[in-house]
């Protein structure tokens, strides 16, 4: 048994010294190693005698233990004190820039788009699309808006070729056309997208964005429109309290037509949108001509419904104070930086359509 | 279409004020575009006499006057008027007074070294008619007003309305007037106009020619003898400057006025410049004549002229010509109310590009009814002020007009409106309007009134009836929430996507016209089709584009010369490919410029390169849901990147349809466009070769099922001929067991020393993993050695000792 005293007693006066990670561990594998001092002394459990051997080895699992906790106990102090030691060293400036990353933005037509279509999607319209280079029956004549129409002058359209058949829509209402061909009744769709009239100024482009709105079924009348229009403006501007206008006017497909006004007034010269004493106009809409569904074999006697148009530029620049149409389409770095979203901003029902 | 509505009062009586007016007029869907007082400033005009005349001494024909302007002190002018005599009424501008015809401001100015206070005005410079030479000259009887202002103070704004182009009959107060009053706003004054009391003849034959195609219908004319054409009087003129027209002779003014009024154009012929008669009739083609725009037009087949025996006179109800206007000395005049088939004016006037007011009134449709009307009234006018003899009127006509008939269901306005109106009301608002009404079962007969060409089916009396009532009358009724059909489609879904994906990596979304520059539109074509557009707004918008980087790459530009270096921008939107529907395909194109960690302490700086718009391609795709396992990427791409640092991907090997080009942006491109920067790459993702998915994106995802034995990562090092791909080798490794080699990672790629020249050395770190067991030494073995003689076998690499 002195052997193992003594072997405490050395490794107590060698514990005592300050020693590094690697003197410790050489001295764990001199114990504990495959021929080190304890492990060789329980190859000895085998060969002493019998009567002896119990207590020899409850004795050296003591020790044993013993050990090994002295041993860890000064591995965990000389590990705490090699961290303390690198907190003392280690200090860096933390006002040093991050390191460099990029952040993108969607452009805020396109995020418009995606809060019209979340708003229309509560309400059970689905978005249909259609090509931006369309007939010119489609974009006209289907729509009640004959050649000759004196209604045709509001539209400044080009055309791709000489005898006037092809041309870039100058609405979205040619989706409403597309869409009755290709199903049967009920509709009830929205169809955002590009728009062309060869008109460009302060306040026109010759590219803009409407979206198209189109619900037909059998009792569909114009206090359902007003209704619609009336949830779409409030959830659109986010507000409670929203003052409108529906007035008399006239488009060749619809009959009723009719024009909306939203109140607003100026502050601190920005457009503020809700209450104000002044109207704005914002949209077009009306129960569908009876001719058009006509023209997309669609008995009118049977179904009928409403149709609408919106600019998406306009309805963008309302809501996020931007006041020139043509900086849209101007790719400008600090504008889009300065105008767009996150791409993550996803505007949802649930989430709401702006933080 | 300008109003006031003192003039609206000549039509209907009402105690209501302006405001109400303007309200009322937009609820009945006339629109009140602006409201513009043009008495404002005009106080400032006075009536002034000249006093003394002296000479100006730097100039002979200018004239330094005294002016009497009622104040104690006399006003010195400088004038240049040859009618300047000493003792003249005449109306005086002071400093600060805006002149309308230029809309200037008025100034104390030297004039050829003398100091003028002030201006003595012309008729021209007022806008009061076309006569410029010299100031206007007043009667004595304004002698008692010197230092009045000239204008009597209007309370009456100028209105201007927006009148849809199915509103003909708002083309005239009286339509306006008549709509008001049936929204019980007044009552419609009940005009008893005169009529024509003689029994002279009209002795020029008119003869509608019975021809194909025929423009005009009905034509009214009649003979006014022995008239002295003269100014109008003031209460004429003040009448058409009240809505901004200017007044030139009584003939024409009253004609006009007659227009405005009851929206009826007229035409006034100098009846002695007319060679026996009148005939209504096709043109010829190539036939020429002068119109009084003073243009010379040249005709086609088929437009409706009017004409004598020598030629053509006039374009039926557009314009009339020089040969027989009216001046002052006109001594007979034929007068013509007459009307014009609206599909025929418009052909007409789009092919000779012509506007004129009687041209936007008649392809809108005029009263036919009307006729006779109008020439009774201007006839009348014109006998009163210009003297003269009336004939009777002649009418001649090929067709007869008949009033249409509406059959009208009453139940139809709550189907539409969602609303119910009596009966009684329904009528009372719809005789307002001038239907008549008779009724037949169960339904109305409704006579459409002549001067509504719009109304022509049941639902345009719904409309009449709801926009009288007021829209406001309609309930509003809220939608359900209720949704039984997807929003978008999974095309859609991508779409939105890809979008939001790609602006993730830090690019900035930008949307750019679907038209370009056809020179830049080429660097991107190659053989696709070019497709114009024939009236473009400009010859830089003269293509549809066929690529976005054309746009992409002009603003790019535009950034980079703004100062910004380090840029990404990117479209999703249309390229064309043909000018028919749908030949159009949608494309998400990507442009980075410059430099990574530019000037960065931190970070190493350094240029955008092919494997930057690689990796934000190949991150789109499979955050989109396409497996990266089953790409395939080769080194073909359009003209416009880099050849050798660009390539293509296809989401399976095999496919014809390209997922995305990318690469380094090419040169010549660069060159040529002048950009300045040090490195350009690009991307294009075309969403329409993107396969979709049937699946959901929960049915994508495969058992979950992952390994937990012991894996083991080795190293190989192989020499290959440098034209062969890395992808070659992993897809050789992969190919082995796909069980077991669950990942593939190159560590270096390595030319130069101690490998031949045409030869490279590709590192790869290989990780095997069993789902089944811990592999022991001897299964590790197999696989390596597996893996070696794939690779070597299939690439004809070696390993590297």
């Amino acid at each position: 048994m002195s052997d193992l005293k003594k072997i405490k007693d050395e490794l107590l006066s060698k514990l005592k010294s300050k020693l590094t990670l690697s003197e410790i561990n050489q001295i764990k594998s001199d114990l504990f190693g495959k021929n080190g001092l304890v492990s060789s002394q329980f190859k000895k459990i085998g060969v002493i005698a019998e009567s002896e051997r119990k207590k020899f080895a409850s004795e050296l699992n003591i020790i044993k233990d013993e050990l090994q906790d002295l041993i860890n106990s000064k591995i965990n102090e000389i590990e705490n004190s090699e961290i303390r030691e690198k907190l003392q060293k280690e200090k860096i400036d933390i006002t040093l820039p991050e390191r460099p990353f990029v952040r993108g933005k969607i452009h805020p037509v396109s995020q418009t788009i995606d809060e019209i279509s979340s708003i229309f999607s509560e309400i059970g319209f689905s978005v249909e699309e259609g090509p931006d280079v369309e007939s010119e029956y489609n974009n006209f004549t289907a729509l009640n808006t004959p050649d000759n129409h004196p209604a045709r002058d509001m539209h400044d359209t080009f055309y791709l070729d000489e005898k006037k058949e092809r041309l870039l829509r100058t609405h979205t209402s040619p989706v409403q056309i597309r869409t009755m061909l290709k199903d049967k009744p009920p509709f009830k769709i929205i169809a955002p997208g590009r728009t062309y009239r060869s008109d460009s100024d302060q306040t026109h482009s010759p590219m803009f964005h409407q979206v198209e709105g189109l619900h037909i079924d059998k009792n569909i009348n114009m206090g359902h429109l007003k209704g619609c229009l009336n949830y779409f403006i409030k959830e659109f501007f986010e507000l409670d309290k929203i003052k409108m206008r529906f007035r008399p006017s006239h488009f060749p497909f619809t009959e009723p037509s009719a024009e909306v006004d939203i109140g607003y007034e100026m502050k601190d010269g920005k457009i503020v949108i809700g209450e104000g004493d002044q109207w704005l106009e914002i949209l077009g809409c009306g129960m569908v001509h009876p001719n058009v569904l006509k023209n997309v074999k669609v008995d009118p006697t049977k179904f009928q419904g409403y149709a609408f148009g919106i600019g998406i530029d306009r309805l963008a620049m309302l809501k996020y104070g931007i006041n020139d149409l043509r900086a849209f389409f101007d790719c400008d770095y600090r504008w889009l930086n300065h105008f767009g979203f996150d791409p993550l901003d996803v505007p949802t029902n649930y989430r709401g359509l702006s933080r | 279409m300008k109003i006031t509505f003192d003039w609206l009062k000549d039509h209907l009586k009402t105690n209501l004020k302006e405001k109400n007016l303007l309200e009322q007029l937009t609820n009945v869907g006339l629109e009140v575009e602006s409201l513009q007082n043009l008495s404002l400033g005009k106080e400032l005009f006075k009536v002034a006499k000249i006093t003394k005349i002296m000479k100006h001494p730097n100039a002979d024909r200018l004239k330094v006057c005294d002016v009497n302007v009622g104040e104690k002190e006399l006003k010195k002018v400088v004038c240049g008027a040859v009618n300047a005599v000493e003792g003249l009424v005449t109306v005086y501008a002071p400093p600060g007074a805006i002149i309308p015809k230029t809309n200037t401001k008025l100034v104390v100015a030297k004039i050829r070294g003398v100091t003028s206070h002030g201006m003595l005005c012309s008729e021209s410079e007022l806008n009061l008619s076309d006569e410029s030479d010299g100031i206007i000259e007043l009667s004595s009887g304004f002698e008692k007003t010197i230092g009045k202002s000239y204008f009597s103070r209007s309370k009456s704004n100028l209105i201007d309305l927006s009148i849809t182009p199915n509103r003909p009959d708002c083309l005239g107060i009286r339509g306006i007037a008549r709509d008001l009053a049936a929204s019980g706003f007044g009552k419609l004054i009940d005009l008893k106009e005169k009529k024509i009391k003689s029994n002279i003849r009209q002795i020029l034959k008119v003869k509608i020619k019975k021809e194909k195609n025929q423009g005009c219908s009905i034509f009214g004319s009649c003979l006014i003898t022995n008239v002295k054409n003269t100014e109008s009087p003031q209460w004429l003129k003040k009448k058409l400057i009240s809505i901004g027209q200017k007044p030139i002779s009584a003939i024409v003014d009253i004609t006009n006025y007659v227009m405005f009024d009851i929206n009826r154009p007229l035409h006034a012929y100098d009846a002695d410049k007319i060679e026996k008669g009148i005939v209504v009739r096709n043109a010829k083609l190539g036939e020429k004549f002068t119109a009084l725009d003073n243009k010379n037009y040249k005709l086609d087949d088929g437009m409706c002229v009017i004409s004598d025996h020598k030629g053509v006179l006039g374009l039926g109800g557009i314009i009339g010509g020089t040969r027989s206007g009216t001046e002052l000395d006109t001594k007979n005049i034929l007068l013509e109310s007459a009307y014009f088939k609206p599909e025929s004016i418009r052909t007409t006037a789009k092919k000779l590009n012509l506007d004129t007011d009687a041209k936007f009134r008649f392809e809108r449709g005029i009263d036919p009814l009307s006729i006779e009307d109008g020439l009774n009234k201007a006839a009348i006018l014109i006998k009163e002020i210009c003297g003269g003899k009336i004939s009777k009127i002649d009418i001649q006509k090929i067709q007869t007009y008949k009033n249409k008939i509406v059959k009208f269901d009453l139940n139809l306005l709550e189907k539409i409106s969602g609303f119910k109106i009596s009966t009684k009301e329904i009528f009372k608002i719809l005789e307002n309007l001038g239907f008549k009404s008779k009724k037949k079962k169960n339904l109305f007969e409704l006579t459409v009134p002549s001067w509504r060409p719009d109304i022509t089916q049941d639902v345009d009396i719904v409309e009449e009836l709801l926009r009288i009532i007021g829209y406001d009358k309609i309930k509003t009724i809220d939608p359900i929430k209720e949704r039984k059909k997807s929003t978008l489609n999974r095309s859609q879904k991508l779409f939105h996507f890809l979008q939001r994906s790609v602006a993730s990596k830090g690019y900035l979304e930008a949307i750019t016209w679907s038209f370009t520059d056809s020179n830049y539109n080429d660097y991107f074509r190659e053989s696709k089709k070019e497709i114009k557009i024939v009236n473009p707004i400009s010859s830089e918008l003269d293509v549809l584009r066929s690529s976005i980087f054309s746009n992409l790459i002009m603003y790019m530009s535009k950034n980079l010369d703004r100062g910004f270096k380090d840029l990404s921008i990117y479209e999703i939107g249309p390229t064309f490919t043909g000018s028919n529907p749908g030949e159009q395909n949608i494309v998400v194109c990507g442009l980075s410029a410059g430099k990574k960690s530019r000037l960065s302490w931190i970070e190493k700086e350094r240029d955008v390169d092919v494997f930057d718009v690689k990796k934000d391609v190949v991150q789109t795709l499979i955050e989109a849901g396409y497996k990266s396992e089953e790409f395939f990427i080769d080194n073909k791409s359009p003209n416009y990147y880099h050849p050798g640092k660009s390539g293509r991907l296809f989401l399976k090997r095999g496919t014809d349809s390209v997922a995305a080009y990318f690469g380094e942006i090419h040169p010549n491109i660069i060159k040529e466009t002048g950009m300045k920067t040090e490195s350009l790459v690009g991307f294009e993702i075309f969403l329409d070769n993107l396969e979709l998915t049937k699946k959901t994106l929960n049915d994508q995802k495969k058992k979950f099922n992952v390994s937990d034995y012991q894996k083991s990562e080795r190293d190989f090092a192989f020499v290959v001929d440098k034209n062969v791909y890395v992808q070659d080798l992993i897809n050789a490794i992969s190919s082995i067991d796909k069980s077991l080699i669950s990942n593939i990672k190159v560590f270096d790629v390595y030319e130069g020393d101690n490998i031949p020249d045409n030869k490279k050395s590709i590192a790869l770190s290989v990780t095997v993993q069993s789902l089944e067991k811990t592999l022991n030494d001897n299964d590790l073995e197999k696989i390596n050695k597996l893996i070696i003689e794939t690779v070597e076998n299939k690439t004809g690499a070696k390993i590297r000792s």
